[in-house]
């Protein structure tokens, strides 16, 4: 059993000091990840903190956004980037109060192909959806997705992306649809938003960012790789 | 209470391309034009300024210069036997709002229709037989010709300052150029784009296979250029920010750096941001649209202008709404077949491309300007190719380029590769640079069964019912993109790449949640036949001789082809109807 006395928060606190390190020393050794015990403390130096998630919802996404997102030769692992940031200032902000979503009812019951049919907002939906994840995984596995195993995570991810776990409302697969979405946000916007820390993301791929200006460059490369450093916003203010 | 205002010579509902272009012609002929926009006014200096207009999750994924479905939407089922529900979060399409419509945040794609995609139905019937157009396939002739409007999609295309290379000047076929394209009169008004790895890679493969590569029409300047207003437009610098996007450079033809400068400055021009037109008040028995009602939004307050003219140069779905709303021509009903308002609403038969992957090639996909900026072949494209046997009717373009490598949405990866985890982060460092896509844009075909007309349950923020649309894929579409799909597969083993995915095969219902393509068209067609259509040639509402309707609700179906090309050259021609008869001689410009 997890041993519910020892506040999230404060346990997450108290294990940056350990990954901070590994953070900023740049991208960690693929064993990095898989050697480390599972708990979300131990792969998240993610020190911001929190607009609007719940310590356990925050444990969730970070414990999700680092196995979507694992610390590899490519990059820092999701949260490391600062993905579960991003998420919880987006849950927080217009994005996740529903901004530019049509909240008129009824809401019956659709077919996929009419899209997002829910009265939630997203803040609200990320809300069901990580109680209905962790519900399952206690069922499935006597504990919270954060407190699983790297492998375990993985199944149990799987299991949701393949809407094999049983979502109370809504299908598993739309849940993890809409976390997959936004964790690719989290790891390619421009690092303004709080992820994409250190433009790792952006690094990863090739992307080069801003200015984005390649009248000339465009001759110049042609059919060769684009050597010059990715810059972001923040280094045009 | 609603304050009723002077009257003006002419108003414009929506300040996009169709609104700028009638209130720049209306005022050279000396009315005076209210121009009325829902959204906010945008200026290229303020709004569009680097670096925050390279903010590919604010524009592109948040979506910031779209209509706001929180506000308005549309509804859809699937077939006229089902509840609709509303699309409450955008996705298939992209409308836009504020001053410079759609117009601002486009990519560019400039087109002509083909000849034969005006006549569509008697082509159809003079080649392959009076009989061979199924009874649901409800396709009609445009009731202007190609040579009619050659003349105007020019002097749109003068506008905008497209870059592309003539295929056909004059009756004289050229290499390189559309040979398929209808005669022009006129080159390009600037040179082609910069050529890209993906263009070049299928120049190759398009050739082997002994089609007719060329550049398509791209309203992104490949240098700087001064168009017949005196406004100059810079030169592209290839950012990969078109779509979803402002240009800083006005590089990109878009109202703000095309005509706005030039109306702005004249006196008889009056720009009314803010003011979202409601409905419009319509005298029946006078066959006239007397004023439109709007509202500020900034204060909620109504008003009413009375006009002499009114154009109507919102989106598809908004220009549909105000006539639905106002019954200006009679609802059609897909059981009976009468009624032409709603009917014939027609949309892209996309999506089915292949993306093709090199070990050896750097593509660099974010240096691109927005217009399928690569290689087209049109071989393929509407009657281009003998149609006998084989099922269906129409065609598309097909293209191979990148119009940006904005990494929150362009990762290609081979097929196979998981979404997330070790194997995916592999997989996308390893292709991000090494890949791109043949697309296809397939026409739609108006279809019985396929209309708008007004949701019984759902409202918009003004209290309004939403347009519902009654839409899906039919036979001729599935066989279309099942066929179109070979040929890309075709291209893309004639590329030799080191992976390719299958080519995506189009099945089951049309679904809202993938982003296709902004090409809603009809609703309110234009026609020689006051039964079976809205507006006549001139694009005048047969129900009411001062309204103007402008847009793709007027296409009686959907070409292969992005509608703005057509858009802006039916406007010229309804602009000069106006200004050199109708002001003169208010009335019927044709006889119904």
């Amino acid at each position: 059993m997890v041993d519910e006395t020892i506040p999230r928060r404060g346990f997450l606190k108290g294990a940056i000091v350990g990954t901070a390190a590994l953070a900023t020393a740049g991208p960690a050794p693929a064993e990095a990840q898989t050697t480390a015990s599972a708990s979300a403390a131990q792969t998240s130096p993610d020190a911001e903190p929190l607009l609007t998630l719940t310590a356990t919802e925050h444990a969730f996404i970070v414990a999700a956004v680092d196995t979507i997102i694992p610390a590899d030769e490519l990059s820092p692992s999701g949260s490391a980037c600062g993905v579960a940031t991003f998420i919880d200032r987006q849950l927080a902000g217009a994005y996740g109060m529903g901004a530019r979503l049509y909240r008129q009812g009824p809401f019956p019951k659709a077919k996929p192909e009419l899209g997002y049919q829910l009265s939630l907002n997203p803040r609200e939906f990320f809300r069901a959806g990580i109680e209905s994840a962790n519900a399952w995984t206690r069922k499935t596995y006597g504990k919270d997705f954060d407190r699983l195993s790297v492998t375990e995570r993985e199944t149990a991810l799987r299991a949701i992306e393949d809407g094999k776990a049983p979502f109370p409302g809504f299908s598993s697969r739309m849940f993890f649809d809409a976390l997959l979405q936004i964790t690719m946000e989290g790891f390619f916007a421009d690092p303004i938003y709080g992820g994409n820390r250190d433009m790792a993301g952006w690094k990863m791929v090739g992307y080069p960012g801003l200015p984005a200006t390649y009248r000339e460059d465009i001759k110049t490369y042609f059919g060769k790789k684009y050597d010059k450093p990715p810059r972001s916003i923040a280094d045009f203010a | 209470m609603t304050t009723v205002l002077k009257e003006v010579d002419a108003v414009c509902i929506g300040v996009g391309f169709t609104g700028s272009i009638l209130a720049r012609e209306l005022t050279k002929a000396g009315l005076k034009v209210a121009g009325l926009e829902r959204g906010a006014n945008r200026t290229s200096r303020e709004d569009f300024a680097l670096p925050s207009v390279r903010d590919d999750l604010r524009y592109a994924v948040r979506q910031e210069l779209f209509q706001d479905a929180q506000l308005e939407t549309v509804s859809l089922r699937h077939t006229p036997g089902e509840t609709a529900l509303p699309i409450r979060r955008l996705g298939s399409f992209l409308p836009g709002t504020g001053v410079g419509g759609a117009g601002a945040h486009w990519n560019g794609v400039t087109w002509r229709l083909l000849p034969t995609d005006h006549n569509l139905r008697s082509h159809v019937e003079n080649r392959y037989g009076k009989n061979a157009i199924p009874a649901e396939l409800t396709i009609e002739d445009f009731p202007v010709s190609y040579d009619e409007l050659e003349p105007y999609y020019d002097r749109f295309e003068k506008l905008l300052g497209v870059s592309g290379k003539a295929g056909n000047l004059r009756g004289q076929k050229i290499d390189g150029g559309n040979v398929f394209e209808g005669p022009r009169q006129n080159e390009y008004p600037n040179k082609p784009l910069a050529m890209s790895m993906a263009g070049a890679i299928m120049e190759k493969a398009a050739r082997e296979l002994g089609y007719h590569p060329f550049r398509a029409p791209a309203a992104n300047m490949s240098s700087a250029y001064t168009n017949p207003e005196g406004v100059t437009l810079g030169a592209c610098e290839y950012c990969g920010h078109c779509e979803r996007f402002g240009c800083e450079a006005n590089a990109k033809s878009s109202p703000q750096s095309c005509i706005l400068p030039v109306l702005l400055a004249d006196d008889r021009f009056e720009l009314r941001a803010h003011s979202y037109v409601k409905e419009l008040v319509y005298d029946r028995q006078g066959k006239k649209v007397k004023a439109v009602r709007y509202v500020d939004t900034r204060s909620g307050e109504e008003y009413e202008q009375p006009a002499g003219r009114v154009i109507l140069g919102a989106y598809v779905f908004n220009n549909n709404l105000l006539m639905m709303q106002a019954g200006i021509g009679e609802q059609y009903d897909p059981v009976t077949g009468k009624g032409a308002l709603g009917r014939n609403y027609c949309y892209q038969v996309s999506g089915n491309n292949v993306t093709v992957f090199f070990e050896d090639k750097i593509i660099n996909p974010f240096m691109a300007a927005g217009a399928s900026f690569g290689m087209n072949i049109d071989d393929f494209n509407g009657d281009n190719f003998d149609h006998s046997g084989l099922g269906f009717f129409g065609g598309a373009w097909i293209s191979a380029g990148t119009s940006n490598g904005r990494p929150i949405q362009t990762r290609p990866v081979p097929p196979g590769t998981p979404r997330w985890g070790r194997e995916w982060k592999k997989a996308t460092a390893r292709w991000y640079n090494h890949a791109f896509s043949i697309g296809a844009s397939g026409c739609n075909y108006a279809h019985r069964e396929n209309y708008l007309d007004l949701d019984p349950t759902y409202r918009d923020a003004l209290g309004r019912p939403l347009v519902r649309m009654t839409y899906n894929f039919h036979e001729n579409d599935y066989k279309l993109a099942d066929y179109i799909g070979g040929v890309l597969g075709k291209i893309a083993r004639a590329m030799n790449p080191t992976a390719m995915s299958s080519p995506a095969v189009r099945r089951g219902n049309y679904n809202v949640v993938p982003y296709q393509s902004t090409h809603n068209t009809g609703g309110t067609m234009t026609g020689a036949n006051p039964k079976t259509s809205v507006v006549n040639r001139y694009l005048q509402a047969w129900e009411a001789d001062n309204l103007f309707v402008m847009g793709a609700s007027v296409f009686p179906q959907n070409a292969s082809y992005n509608p703005t090309g057509l858009v802006g050259a039916l406007a010229y021609y309804a602009a000069e109807a106006i200004t050199t008869r109708y002001i003169k001689n208010p009335g019927p410009l044709v006889r119904g």
